[in-house]
């Protein structure tokens, strides 16, 4: 190679990665950045509270017996990943609401479409990104709980009496973190505004759960949980940790929901996501 | 990761003296419009101009190209690779320097080319190295750790051709590179492209309307009006058989004279001004009669037996505008 203080052009000899692996540097740089915004990185500390919270409480019960009411449950991990929620919502737009908007204001698509990388490539380096973030805020923190709880009681008891919580809490997480995930970006590729995406985001979180909220309070009835996203979620959750589902609505209704909208989600992000936006 | 070495700066799996992009029959529809018109065309090594006017279909052609606009019919090769079914190794090869604004948000100048290159393949530490390269080339070595979006429009120009340039493309596609520059960076960035295309061993299709721009840097030229191909071949061959050009302004009955000298044989076209531009075949003089079978005695000798005054009469030479304005059919 040649040295950076000839300013002349010249021909390069060096090796080139095969296509197909271009989608980790897009992770790789989306992280870096993220990483680099103090705010952010204050967000995700602070998401980690809920776990410094429940670390605390499975110490507690485990080495005091007349704390033995705070002893971990299935259930608790089921809170703790109910509790995560907040942070999930708020770290799903922070990172997520600029991953395609942000490019499309700044026409990056077709820089990003003439390299030698696909459309899925595009996209899931950008999923990458956000799924990495919330599965920080969720699958990781529940995981090392499990973990501290072992370490604190100093024995397996727990862990084999409840051996379901490594699949429950990894399927859990990733449904709640694909939904999060899918929704956000296809909302991201329809605007070049993040912040109109942020409140895209939250309007349809929030709207989903007031109309449910409004047809409880008419019909009297949970049945119609399916309508907001997080009922959804959560009925599925339920089952997924072997807990009484708490509406009325069947789950695989939930999880039909959760479904169609993650292929919806795919759907419209195949349509919007091109090097050249074609207006008919 | 698996890499590939690139043992030679000659494109290889294209054989010489072969067009570096072929299109046959490709017809490119949006909604109703059909921007690509059963559209021929071959483009040979080097440096070649894609001209026409704002409309003629140039940028979709690059887009096609690209693959990211699917045409309705046809067929097209990009350094002997069929766009249909080998769209990534095109792209490996191919740098694209876009018409608007283009940039990775949030980055400097070398971070956004280094990235770029990583994307086209290059590792980290040679797309860094290279990125520097490529930025003290355009001429930015001097603003490379700013942020890009602090640019001005002549320096965005140049980020676009450094982002296409820093994984070595055989071919490039610059798509009205000159846009918004002022005079002196205009020149400069034409002085790059003919650097690129003349001693660097790089084939480049420059996409323009400005006909000064592609005859200053391309040798060959295809001509681009309404979807269809208007012209196409070497810029010295179409500038036609051998002839003088001479500008003409004229008091009198103007179309009635323009009919005059078409009916002798010569080529008139208007220009921006009110001086049109005669092209006369060589020979013709002398069969009109003219004194010594000199051009410009010809037209003298015609304005006078129609009773036209001769205000203006300069040789000239032939240029890409006389052969643009021919092939579109400009009057």
């Amino acid at each position: 190679m040649s040295p950076i203080h000839d300013q002349s052009y010249r021909r390069y000899r060096g090796g080139k990665a095969t296509p197909g692996s271009s989608w980790t540097v897009i992770a790789w740089a989306g992280l870096r950045t993220m990483f680099r915004k103090r705010a952010f990185m204050g967000l995700m500390l602070f998401a980690w509270l809920p776990f410094i919270v429940r670390a605390v409480q499975i110490y507690i019960a485990s080495n005091y017996p007349q704390a033995s009411m705070l002893a971990p449950t299935a259930e608790t991990f089921r809170e703790f990943l109910e509790q995560q929620d907040f942070f999930v919502f708020v770290v799903t737009i922070y990172a997520g609401a600029g991953l395609i908007a942000n490019d499309r204001r700044a026409n990056a698509l077709q820089i990003y479409l003439s390299k030698p990388l696909m459309r899925t490539e595009y996209v899931g380096g950008k999923a990458a990104i956000l799924f990495t973030f919330l599965m920080l805020v969720t699958w990781l923190p529940a995981m090392l709980l499990l973990l501290l709880q072992v370490m604190f009681a100093g024995s397996f008891t727990f862990l084999k009496a409840n051996l379901f919580l490594f699949p429950a809490i990894t399927v859990a997480s990733l449904l709640q973190v694909i939904l999060a995930t899918f929704t956000m970006l296809a909302l991201s590729s329809l605007s070049k505004s993040s912040r109109y995406v942020g409140i895209l985001y939250a309007g349809i979180i929030f709207f989903t759960a007031a109309i449910y909220a409004a047809m409880l309070a008419i019909t009297g009835s949970t049945s119609l949980s399916w309508l907001s996203l997080s009922s959804s979620l959560s009925q599925v959750v339920d089952v997924i940790f072997r807990l009484k589902p708490r509406y009325a609505t069947p789950w695989p209704v939930s999880l039909l929901v959760i479904a169609g909208l993650v292929a919806v989600s795919i759907s419209v992000l195949e349509r919007r996501v091109r090097g050249v936006e074609v207006v008919t | 990761m698996l890499t590939t070495p690139v043992e030679s700066a000659q494109p290889s799996g294209t054989p010489p003296d072969t067009a570096v992009v072929s299109l046959d029959n490709v017809t490119v529809i949006y909604g109703k419009n059909r921007a690509l018109k059963d559209v021929t065309a071959r483009f040979a090594r080097g440096a070649v101009g894609l001209l026409g006017p704002n409309g003629a279909g140039k940028s979709t052609m690059l887009k096609a190209l690209l693959g990211f606009v699917k045409p309705e019919q046809g067929r097209m090769t990009v350094l002997g690779l069929d766009v249909a079914h080998r769209p990534m190794e095109i792209r490996a090869r191919l740098g694209y320097m876009p018409e608007t604004d283009a940039h990775i948000p949030g980055m400097n100048a070398v971070s956004f080319v280094a990235y770029c290159g990583q994307l086209a393949g290059l590792p980290a530490v040679d797309a860094m190295q290279r990125a520097h390269e490529v930025l003290y080339y355009v001429g930015l070595g001097e603003a490379r750790y700013r942020n890009v979006e602090t640019y001005s429009t002549g320096m965005k120009q140049r980020i676009k051709l450094a982002q296409a340039l820093v994984h070595d493309p055989d071919l490039l596609f610059l798509d009205e590179p000159t846009n918004g520059m002022d005079p002196k960076g205009r020149d400069e960035m034409l002085e790059l492209i003919r650097d690129l295309g003349h001693n660097k061993n790089v084939n480049l299709i420059l996409s323009s309307h400005l006909l000064p721009d592609v005859e200053f840097t391309c040798d060959h030229v295809v001509v681009m009006d309404k979807g269809q191909i208007a012209a196409q071949g070497p810029i010295d061959e179409l500038k036609g058989p051998a002839g003088r050009v001479f500008e003409l302004r004229v008091k009198g009955d103007l179309i009635a004279f323009v009919e005059v000298l078409r009916a002798a044989g010569m080529d008139c076209h208007s220009t921006d001004e009110d001086v049109m531009r005669v092209f006369v075949p060589s020979g013709l003089a002398s069969g009109l009669g003219a004194a010594g079978g000199r051009d410009q005695q010809a037209i003298f000798a015609l304005a006078s037996r129609h009773k036209v005054q001769v205000r203006h009469l300069r040789p000239s030479v032939p240029t890409l505008e006389d052969v643009f304005a021919k092939a579109v059919g400009e009057e």
